[in-house]
């Protein structure tokens, strides 16, 4: 600091604090803030390392939970709760705050006496512990989870004043576990073999067809998820992960596996997680996440509180791959701007992306495009309908946008 | 594949063999898992797929169907299959699948009659699954069917009866076409002047 500023920093101060004075309201001396007192957590102690052997985090942060729609579903066992997007950094979705979908709620299950049985159209079946399959080569690779249903809400015109309702049904985690090929195929692949029943332990003995060609891409059966063993929601102690795919196609507390030639078309990849097509038709096995992205500030969570500069930033993801770039407009699609992707940029992974901003309070409409690798480009509402109809309630990766008032209050809104 | 397979399968396979002992289930010493035997795989296999494989031995009729529906289902269901609150129905929705409020249900939806079985035997009653027996299971199968007018009052549900009857919407599915390609990257006028045409209210979801 320069003398000169410090004087003219003093002589202003002495200015204001004149003013209160001539008001009644000081008492001659400088006016500060409060916070510039010493702190009352310099006069203690805090908790000891032996108050919390599992941390949590702050007791301020309470705010930042799932959340569940009440009316969405007709029980809380066989429903969805949301991440909260609006409050996180990053990429990584934290363990607890991971969104949870399950058809029958979440069983709390003891790992040795779980089992993974692999049978059919194999040359041995063969029974394993989790024991048994962490003997096999392990991976630990970053990949997103998203419900089929992300969005579903909104298909209509825009429903949720929310991020974390419009697109909290994703989460990114890292996911360890062993190839689901390698297991494949030391219990040895019988000619004619095309398709895999995977079964959960769960108390909807949920049940998923798996193409044969992709288990023996980059499936996982995963044991942890961001260092740690997974969460008894995402399907402890042994889950099933198919990068890219929806959510519904991972199939938790994975128990079996049958080989099969043919899909056993199961209730839920039929009936559920089937596209209605407006011509009443159905897509089956629409398994990829199409390229998305959404703005994460500002959202309806996170209005703008000043004018000047903003941090505007978002997240992208491919089911298809990496996210190649992502374009955000300031009024709702006629102009774009490339974003900055922020390292690292993984396949079928989320992607931060990020763009400061100048804001002199003029009304916006703020949109975010992701292009991935295949050259897929985002769609609009109006695109997106064209192809899926409005009644689909699946894959809905339209753009989003987001009314941001001259006040900095954001909306949700819907465009023509 | 990995070479790690390589240099273990040929080996596990020939401790396979040297560790057979009768009555035992096999183990493979060397390699991770033990083979199934049998009977654990016949425990746990229960599963049925849309051409009827898998439908065990046994067989239900509408009327058996009608009162264990009654008597377990009804609650949640409705007692027509109507469907009580948010809980799903069973029947009804014919037409309705490409019209704006589309209903999907077993009648109007679902495209294999087995999976009717399947289905009920793996999830249902919601809470208490994996109680019904195997007659229970056809029985409500059949009643599901016949409430939805698909077969007839004296239709016996069994491992032959179910693949034949003929789902209403057995053709309505199709293979994922969704377009690769559906949009451009455009970076400058690239649309009209926006017009807002819904807003999300602004308590919802806050
Ligand atoms: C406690 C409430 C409850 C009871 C009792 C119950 N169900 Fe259900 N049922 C549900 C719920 C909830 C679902 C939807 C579950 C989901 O989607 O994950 C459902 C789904 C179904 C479906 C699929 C509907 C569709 O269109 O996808 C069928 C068929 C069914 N139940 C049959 C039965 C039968 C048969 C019984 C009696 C043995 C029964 N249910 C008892 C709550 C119940």
């Amino acid at each position: 600091m320069t003398p000169g500023m410090k004087s003219r920093i003093t002589r202003r101060m002495l200015m204001r604090a004149a003013g209160l004075g001539a008001l009644g309201a000081g008492a001659g001396a400088l006016v500060r803030d409060a916070w510039a007192v010493v702190p009352e957590t310099r006069k203690g102690l805090g908790p000891g390392v032996d108050t919390r052997p599992y941390g949590m985090p702050s007791p301020h942060e309470k705010e930042v939970v799932r959340r569940f729609i009440p009316w969405m579903n007709a029980t809380t066992e066989s429903s969805v709760s949301f991440t909260p997007l609006h409050a996180l950094e990053g990429i990584i979705t934290p363990n607890g705050l991971h969104f949870e979908r399950h058809h029958a709620g979440a069983p709390v299950i003891a790992p040795d006496t779980h089992r993974l049985l692999i049978h059919g159209m194999v040359e041995r079946p063969l029974v394993f512990t989790v024991e048994d399959l962490k003997r096999f080569p392990r991976h630990s690779r970053f990949h997103f989870l998203e419900c089929a249903g992300n969005g579903a809400l909104e298909w209509r015109g825009a429903q949720n004043n929310a991020v974390q309702f419009t697109h909290g049904m994703i989460a990114c985690c890292q996911w360890t576990g062993v190839l689901l090929r390698d297991v494949l195929q030391y219990c040895g692949l019988k000619d004619g073999a095309k398709w895999l029943l995977c079964e959960s332990a769960d108390g909807a003995g949920y049940a998923r067809s798996l193409p044969l060609k992709r288990a023996l891409d980059d499936c996982l059966l995963v044991f942890a998820q961001n260092g740690e063993a997974l969460r008894p929601e995402q399907g402890y102690p042994l889950r099933l992960l198919v990068p890219g795919c929806e959510g519904a196609a991972s199939v938790k507390w994975l128990a079996r596996i049958e080989v099969g030639d043919a899909p056993w078309m199961t209730r839920e990849e039929t009936a559920r997680y089937s596209d209605l097509r407006p011509d009443g038709k159905a897509r089956l096995f629409s398994l990829e996440m199409e390229a998305n992205s959404v703005i994460t500030n500002p959202c309806p969570e996170n209005p703008l509180k000043r004018k000047g500069m903003q941090q505007l930033s978002g997240l992208a993801w491919s089911g298809r791959g990496r996210i190649t770039a992502v374009d955000v407009s300031f009024d709702g699609g006629v102009n774009w701007r490339a974003a900055r992707l922020e390292e690292p940029v993984l396949s079928k992974c989320l992607t931060r992306f990020r763009l400061p901003f100048e804001w002199n309070g003029e009304e916006m409409l703020l949109q975010s495009r992701a292009v991935d690798e295949t050259g897929y480009v985002q769609p609009d509402y109006t695109t997106n309908r064209r192809n899926k109809g409005e009644t689909g309630i699946y894959h809905n990766n339209s753009i989003t946008t987001w009314h941001v008032a001259g006040t900095g209050e954001v909306t949700h809104v819907q465009l023509d | 594949m990995s070479s790690w397979i390589e240099r273990t399968t040929p080996l596990s396979l020939l401790l396979l063999l040297a560790v057979f002992t009768a009555g035992e289930p096999l183990l493979a010493a060397d390699g991770p898992g033990r083979e199934a035997t049998p009977e654990e795989i016949s425990a746990l296999d229960l599963d049925v797929r849309a051409d009827g494989a898998g439908l065990p031995e046994g067989s239900g009729t509408v009327e058996q169907g009608e009162a264990l529906y009654a008597e377990k289902c009804a609650a949640c269901h409705g007692e027509f299959g109507e469907g009580v609150g948010r809980m799903p129905a069973l029947i009804g929705g014919e037409d309705t699948l490409a019209s704006d409020r589309p209903r999907r249900t077993v009648g109007s939806f679902w495209p294999f009659a087995p999976t009717v079985f399947d289905y009920v035997r793996r999830a249902m009653p919601f809470g208490h699954a994996s109680t019904l027996s195997v007659d229970e299971t056809y029985a409500l199968a059949a009643f599901i069917l016949n409430a939805n007018g698909i077969v007839r009052d004296d239709f016996v549900a069994d491992g032959r009866t179910l693949p034949a009857v003929k789902m209403p919407n057995r053709n309505g599915f199709l293979p994922d076409d969704r377009p690769g390609k559906p949009a451009v990257r455009c970076m400058s006028d690239c649309r009209s002047v926006p017009r807002i045409v819904s807003r999300a209210r602004k308590e919802e979801g806050k």
